[in-house]
């Protein structure tokens, strides 16, 4: 009964969507770890971390596809959110750094050693046990898009406007991030990681058990982004992103209901950064760059805005593209190419990758019936 | 506040004016419970304006808007605040949501909690098929509840609004223009229902279409440069020398 629900919920590409990321989580650490190297199977350590990272990828994707595809809301500025999960994460593996840094102090990261830092900020304390440090993941991106949506959304700040002061968020926390001042690195950020829950971070099996926590993770911010969609809340956010004055007019406080799926959105994107520091081993201000916002922002237009799959989908072949593509001696042209997919998906498939399989799908099915029917009719006379 | 007023709704010297333009001029208006009235005037004349003033989305620079026996002062609440009360406005051109179904479009009018959390979990996903049906049946738009609200013809989505607003049960219903764009026989139908809904709720209704006014057989009040002109039976206002003045031009 709850299955069969949940079976409904999910919809046709949700599920075959959990059963490709499930079957990836075990595949490939196994690929990874039980086939020898040297086997056509296995798969190096190296091409997992970096599936690892599309996998983030697409998890932040869905992230902003709730608030942009659902609720209409286009930020400009959900890296912001992406990059504080990723800091919250990045600042619990200084810790654990403990005496084997450069200037073997046991409390203090090297940095702040450098800056000649007498004691530990108060912003760094309790990063050292993990559950605080995970509290924070969710709360400092949370608390963030409380404060910002609770401010734009009252004053009813919408349309390109709001997309403009995500935008300068973002960029804030970007300039502000560098300095060193701050107490965060400055620009080069948090790096040089060892351990994480006691495992060598850049062991194979750590790595292996990282993946696996991502897919983990890509499936729970899928199922709760489904189910938020599916609800009479999903077709509320609908109603505002289409007609926002109407939805007022109705009675529904219109800045309270974009506020939750914000907050909710900003906290998937913390989460999603979080898990994606400690696979490419460094955190820095680049990640508040307006630019990883934008980009965002098309794989999500790419794979096909308002579908959530299609968002994951949207940010794993563009981010795969973007490997190959700068890679080589194309890697100058990158960004051409990437605008360039932009205007023809645009202009060629308004509904993104997912919108040309489902016209793929009806059309087959269509052709399908037809060729059912001549066949009925000509067996008809025998 | 001090005065006393038996009126459904009641409007005294209501100003309004955007860069000096007066779009009210010290309009009083008064509406009894139960009671249907037609607003007619030329364009603007401030109809919507007044309209808007009593929803809660423009702001009256003066005068008393007062709402179910002068015991609300409309004039401190805001647009979701005042459909809470029990006011509500069918759009001159009809907005609903077009990516939803005929049935889900009532589903989220329908009178209860409308906080983000009972859309998430609450009561509003335990809603009875035929208490949405009920509404539906109303408008005549039962055999359309599983197609998108987008795909209904102009005077459908007119009738489906209408629904939506019934199903917000509010004391008083504003409505612009529904014959707008409508066919003969529709806007006969519309009419009826109107005298349907009146039976129990007070209807202010905006419409240019004289034949449909006179169909509706209530009080008619004319609104010129943001106050009232005339107000009457349709024939009165309808001989009043300055209201063919003003329709025919001087």
């Amino acid at each position: 009964m709850i299955t069969a629900r949940f079976i409904r919920l999910m919809e046709g590409r949700g599920l075959l969507f959990l059963a490709i990321v499930a079957a990836v989580g075990v595949l490939i650490p196994a690929c990874n770890l039980l086939i020898p190297p040297g086997s056509p199977l296995h798969i190096s350590t190296g091409t997992m971390v970096l599936i690892g990272k599309y996998l983030c990828y697409a998890m932040f994707a869905i992230a902003l596809d709730l608030v942009w595809g659902y609720c209409g809301i286009l930020s400009l500025g959900h890296g912001a959110f992406f990059a504080l999960g990723g800091y919250a994460m990045g600042m619990y593996l200084m810790r654990q750094i403990g005496s084997r840094g450069v200037y073997g102090n046991p409390i203090l990261p090297d940095f702040m050693v450098f800056l000649n830092y007498k004691e530990l900020p108060i912003t760094w304390w309790g990063f050292q046990h993990f559950p605080y440090a995970m509290l924070m993941v969710l709360l400092v991106p949370g608390l963030l898009a409380f404060v910002f949506g609770w401010l734009a959304f009252r004053s009813r700040v919408t349309g390109v406007y709001l997309s403009i002061i995500t935008q300068a968020m973002t960029y804030a926390l970007w300039l502000s991030f560098f300095r060193n001042d701050m107490g965060f690195g400055g620009n080069n950020g948090l790096t040089d990681f060892k351990d994480i829950l006691g495992f060598n971070v850049q062991a194979q099996g750590t790595r292996a058990g990282l993946f696996v926590a991502t897919c983990v993770a890509l499936i729970l911010t899928f199922v709760i982004a489904r189910l938020i969609v599916a609800s009479t809340y999903g077709k509320v956010l609908v109603s505002i992103r289409d007609a926002e004055s109407r939805t007022r007019f109705l009675g529904y406080r219109v800045e309270h209901h974009k506020l939750l799926v914000w907050v909710v959105s900003a906290m998937m994107a913390g989460v999603a950064g979080a898990l994606y520091v400690p696979q490419v081993g460094i955190i820095n201000p680049s990640e508040f760059h307006p630019a990883n916002s934008i980009e965002a922002v098309v794989w999500v237009a790419i794979g096909g805005r308002g579908t959530l799959v299609g968002a994951a989908l949207g940010a794993v072949v563009v981010n795969y593209l973007k490997t190959i593509f700068t890679s080589g001696w194309l890697a100058a042209y990158w960004l051409f190419a990437l605008g360039g997919l932009f205007v023809l998906v645009t202009l060629a498939m308004p509904k993104g990758l997912i919108g040309v399989w489902e016209d793929v799908r009806s059309r087959l099915k269509s052709r399908k019936a037809v060729a059912d029917s001549k066949a009925a009719s000509g067996q008809a006379p025998t | 506040m001090s005065t006393v007023t038996q009126s459904i709704l009641y409007l005294d010297g209501v100003s309004v004016s955007f860069d000096g333009f007066k779009a009210l001029r010290s309009l009083s208006l008064t509406l009894e419970p139960g009671e249907m009235r037609a607003i007619i005037g030329p364009n603007g004349a401030g109809k919507t304006t007044m309209m808007d003033v009593i929803t809660g989305k423009t702001r009256c620079d003066e005068g008393d808007v007062l709402f179910d026996k002068g015991s609300v002062d409309l004039t401190r609440f805001d647009e979701a605040a005042i459909a809470e009360i029990g006011i509500g406005r069918k759009f001159q051109k009809p907005t609903v949501f077009e990516s939803h179904t005929v049935a889900d479009n009532v589903l989220l009018a329908l009178k209860g909690d409308r906080g983000p959390f009972s859309a998430l979990f609450g009561a509003r996903n335990r809603i009875a098929a035929e208490t949405i049906d009920r509404y539906l049946t109303i408008v005549r738009l039962i055999d359309h509840r599983a197609r998108l609200a987008g795909d209904l013809s102009h005077g459908q989505k007119q009738w489906l609004e209408i629904a939506m607003l019934l199903a917000q049960d509010p004391k008083l219903l504003l409505i612009d223009e529904p014959v707008a764009g409508m066919t003969d026989a529709e806007t006969e139908a519309t009419a009826d229902l109107l005298k349907e809904i009146n039976k129990d709720h007070s209807v202010i209704v905006v419409e240019h279409d004289m034949g449909f006014v006179r169909a509706l057989g209530c009080r008619v009040t004319c609104l010129h440069e943001g106050s009232v002109l005339a107000e009457g039976s349709i024939d009165a206002v309808a001989g009043n020398e300055r209201v063919v003045e003003v329709y025919l031009g001087r």
